[in-house]
């Protein structure tokens, strides 16, 4: 059969879970790693980064809306995914991610953007006239008031909705991990590393994408780039990207010192087939060279600009890398047959329904969404104002 | 002729034993075939399925996999099959490295391959294994695929998403997403003849006896005496899915 080496069960041929399914876990892990770092400035007091908070949270919420999408649009009938909701499945870790997700979305992102933004809001109702007034109106609830105690009080509220974001951000992105790692039927995935390894993969790749889009903004606005916050923030990537390599190293060695019943099977694949995405891309680009580009400038006493350079060039391969490993996982899990005797090929079309194309705009989609969500609750006006 | 008490007796007893042998007889004729009668209708509280394949018995005539085809309507091309026969060859310098192959699932036999005395071969047929605790259908979002009281693992299309988490998860590579409806498809036992009286068109149809159903709730069930009398494997122990599909002579070296 074409595509095929050695022997797959029939069944198996074709790939069940495509590229779509790529984009999954490194959205939503783009979503939890923006929170995190988010998160860093309110709970855990680094200041430095205070610059990129309000940004990082429209970034989690961008990309939060469009999580989901991708699922739909590989579901054989999305028409009924909502049963998943009103009939979940008790025993499935899938039946579970409508109500992360709905708790993610509606209890911690949105409850929290909107108590940040509330003063700013009420301003705008205030200032503006005709439907803009009523907007705004309406996204403030109805609630007017802005006194210092009752900005105070929702600085506090704030801050408890972010300490209970962080194990909310954890649970929304260690259930991804859940949903592969609990698979007995495929080694590739099922193993308890892979809840922890989704997470800290997702850290780095949140921290990546936040520190890009803040220096991208920068330019486009012609602000200058803080670099304490640059900083802090590429310090901060350094070293969750050495914790989430120490991790995936352990699951390598881990496998390759075992040598189960699998291991000749997917070492020859990781060998072959998955040879660019996951050694060269994953583990050479999208890891070593960063870690390496980091730490350069934790080392040596480098020029701003240098300095900005590096940092965008470690985000970038970051993202690249992050990406190669959800690819690695996803479809490398099924390019091999549960009778480790096979190999078959990922054909991925372009303008189908699950081809290339639909997923390059289900990536570039957020970004719209965030332009948008930047438009409508700048984040910078009052970040600067709160630095003055 | 003088009537004596005595013969009175005798005679209208033996009219009593018969007007109620005739009554009760006439019951069963007018209730129709007496087979039928004493079984009444299926009961999934009075079955446990399970299913016998004796590996010693399969020549790869691929029999079963065309019956089923017909039988359940399954897509015709060769990705698609609720059950289909692999040829093992083990070369007995590395016994631990099987070659297997199955062409088109084996739906059209197997052509010589293998010379006499070249290591051995045999064919595995495969099919679900209707598990007791089975992955499959612990994963479904939705609860569209699970297992009946009889011990069969069934797909309801009308609910499926179609999100393939259940083919994933089956470890022995039974399903598939069904390209006509886009939900999950997969070997239900004929379950719409089991539920008649009837053994699957794959039992039937094979010309060795290799299949044979096995209903383990049913004391006189013939499956009985043979798990008792053979060496009995299933795929795949390891993976404790409580596997009903029971292998005599498998060879370790199958997965």
């Amino acid at each position: 059969m074409p595509g095929v080496d050695g022997f797959m069960y029939p069944n198996e041929v074709e790939l069940q879970w495509s590229v779509l399914i790529v984009l999954y876990p490194f959205i939503t892990g783009l979503v939890a790693g923006a929170f995190i770092l988010a998160s860093l400035e309110r709970v855990f007091n680094v200041p430095a980064v205070k610059p990129t908070y309000r940004l990082a949270l429209l970034t989690a919420l961008a990309f939060l809306l469009v999580a989901p999408l991708p699922l739909q649009m590989h579901l054989g009938h999305p028409e009924r995914s909502f049963e998943m909701m009103f009939t979940p499945h008790t025993t499935s870790a899938m039946a579970m991610f409508g109500f992360v997700y709905l708790w993610y979305l509606m209890v911690v992102l949105v409850v929290e953007i909107w108590l940040e933004y509330r003063r700013e809001l009420v301003l705008a109702a205030r200032a503006s006239a005709g439907l803009k007034r009523l907007f705004y109106r309406a996204i403030t609830l109805g609630s007017d008031n802005i006194s210092p105690a009752s900005l105070r009080i929702d600085d506090q509220v704030g801050r408890i909705v972010t300490i209970i974001g962080i194990p909310s951000a954890f649970l929304l992105h260690g259930y991804v991990g859940f949903i592969f790692g609990s698979i007995k039927a495929n080694p590739w995935w099922s193993t308890p590393m892979m809840p922890i390894v989704f997470l800290f993969s997702a850290i780095v790749s949140g921290i990546a994408l936040v520190l890009l889009l803040y220096v991208a903004t920068s330019r486009i606005r012609r602000a200058p780039v803080d670099m304490p916050c640059v900083d802090t923030i590429a310090t901060y990537l350094f070293y969750a990207f050495m914790v989430d390599f120490a991790l995936e190293m352990i699951d390598l060695i881990h496998r390759i010192y075992e040598a189960d019943e699998s291991f000749r099977a997917l070492d020859f694949m990781v060998k072959t087939r998955l040879f660019t995405s996951q050694i060269v891309l994953q583990i050479g680009l999208g890891t070593l060279v960063p870690i390496a580009l980091l730490g350069l400038t934790q080392l040596l006493r480098l020029r701003d600009r240098t300095r900005v350079r590096i940092y965008v060039t470690a985000g970038v391969l970051t993202l690249v890398g992050i990406l190669a490993m959800r690819w690695n996982v996803v479809i490398g899990g099924q390019l091999f047959s549960k009778s480790f005797l096979g190999y078959t090929t990922y054909k991925m079309g372009f303008a189908t329904r699950e081809g290339l194309l639909p997923a390059v705009l289900v990536l570039l989609l957020p970004l719209g969404i965030l332009a948008a969500l930047v438009k409508l609750l700048p984040p910078w006006t009052s970040a600067d104002a709160a630095h003055s | 002729m003088d009537t004596t008490r005595r013969d009175f007796l005798m005679v209208g007893t033996k009219l009593l034993v018969m007007t109620a042998a005739t009554a009760s007889a006439l019951e069963h004729v007018l209730a129709g075939a007496p087979e039928a009668a004493a079984a009444g209708p299926y009961s999934t509280a009075e079955h446990w399925w399970a299913m016998l394949i004796d590996v010693e018995k399969c020549i790869g005539g691929g029999h079963c996999v065309r019956a089923c085809k017909t039988e359940n309507n399954v897509v015709d091309e060769p990705m698609y099959f609720r059950t289909w026969v692999e040829r093992y060859h083990i070369n007995m310098s590395d016994p631990d490295h099987p070659i297997v192959d199955s062409p088109d699932g084996g739906i059209n036999g197997f052509t010589e391959k293998y010379a006499d005395g070249d290591g051995k071969t045999f064919f595995v047929p495969k099919m679900c294994n209707h598990c007791a605790d089975s992955p499959c259908t612990q994963v479904c979002p939705v609860g569209a695929t699970f297992r009946t009281n009889d011990g069969v693992v069934l797909v309801d299309k009308d609910y499926c998403v179609g999100c393939r988490y259940c083919v994933q998860a089956c470890p022995y590579g039974c399903r598939y997403l069904d390209p006509r409806t886009h939900t999950a498809d997969k070997c239900t036992l004929c379950y719409h003849r089991l539920t008649k009286g009837l053994v699957p068109a794959c039992v039937e149809i094979c010309p060795t006896g290799a299949r044979q159903i096995a209903d383990l709730k049913n004391p006189n069930d013939p499956a009985h005496e043979y798990l008792r009398t053979h060496k009995i494997q299933v795929l795949k122990p390891q993976m404790a899915t409580g596997a009903k599909v029971y292998y005599n002579g498998l060879d370790g070296a199958v997965r």
